[in-house]
């Protein structure tokens, strides 16, 4: 997982690289949790372009770290859902509690991109 | 003539395990030539299955988990047992949003995923003996045009 900071928006971003099961789940909670209070972020985005699978092992992640974000006084958002990814997501409704953006979007120009 | 395959694997209840698994099976489904959603369906239910032996079945212990796959036609099987602590209430189990567990983040959302991803499910358990969940799916056909996909492929 690459995790980044942007100092001025206060948004936490992670970047989750592994595939999210029941065994790698636990060392992505760790570390998440570990930055969200580390930071206390305004905002704190999930980001799941690199997630090349997904089971039910990523709902009570992403719950949990909503939890966690939302008690700190952060907003706690995903982006970049992959079809599978979102078909879980959607099916448990955490799509319903969970707000989805589009953060290439919305910082275009500001935000460092890498080039190949 | 029918295409028939089959296979059987036996893995130590350890949850690196679990990739291994889908992995597997994955690799085995491939000659059907599946879709990318097909494959991803199958290889989350057997994630969900090998899952709950380790972390129920087995309770973190270490035991042996058994994975049999066949091939009938275009109908894959998969049969994961584990020799653990069974379960009591297996419609209970079955349930949206149920959990023994619910103080480590699980969602109780196992069951619910392997019956909507697959076509079939069926879970046989006896307690003190273990667990058997029993799935199927059937691969659709799919009209494959390599020279269009080229061609789209170049142009796009």
């Amino acid at each position: 997982m690459e995790v980044r900071y942007y100092n001025q928006e206060r948004l936490l971003l992670f970047k989750v690289t592994e595939e999210i099961d029941e065994c790698k789940v636990k060392k992505i909670r760790r570390r998440a949790d570990y930055e969200i209070e580390r930071f206390m972020p305004k905002r704190v985005v999930f980001d799941f372009n690199s997630v090349s699978f997904m089971d039910s092992a990523g709902i009570g992640m992403v719950i949990g770290r909503y939890k966690q974000t939302t008690m700190l006084g952060g907003k706690f958002e995903l982006t970049n859902l992959t079809d599978s990814v979102r078909k879980i997501f959607e099916m448990s409704g955490v799509l319903k509690l969970i707000p989805e953006v589009n953060l290439e979007e919305e910082f275009s120009g500001t935000q460092k991109e890498e080039v190949i | 003539m029918i295409n028939e395959n089959e296979m059987k694997l036996e893995f130590l209840s350890k949850s690196n395990n679990e990739a291994f698994a889908r992995i597997t099976v994955a690799a085995f489904v491939a000659s059907l030539d599946p879709t990318i959603e097909e494959i991803s369906d199958i290889k989350t239910a057997v994630s969900e299955a090998v899952t709950n032996a380790i972390v129920h079945g087995y309770e973190d212990k270490l035991g042996l988990i058994n994975l049999r796959c066949k091939i009938q036609d275009r109908k894959i099987l998969i049969e994961i047992s584990d020799n653990g602590k069974g379960i009591e209430n297996i419609e209970m189990a079955k349930q949206p949003l149920y959990t023994s567990k619910p103080n480590l983040e699980r969602s109780g959302m196992g069951f619910t995923i392997m019956e909507s991803f697959m076509d079939e499910l069926k879970v046989e358990s006896v307690l003190g003996l273990g667990t058997k969940v029993t799935m199927s799916k059937v691969i659709k056909e799919t009209q494959k045009n390599d020279e269009v996909t080229l061609e789209e492929a170049l142009r796009g």
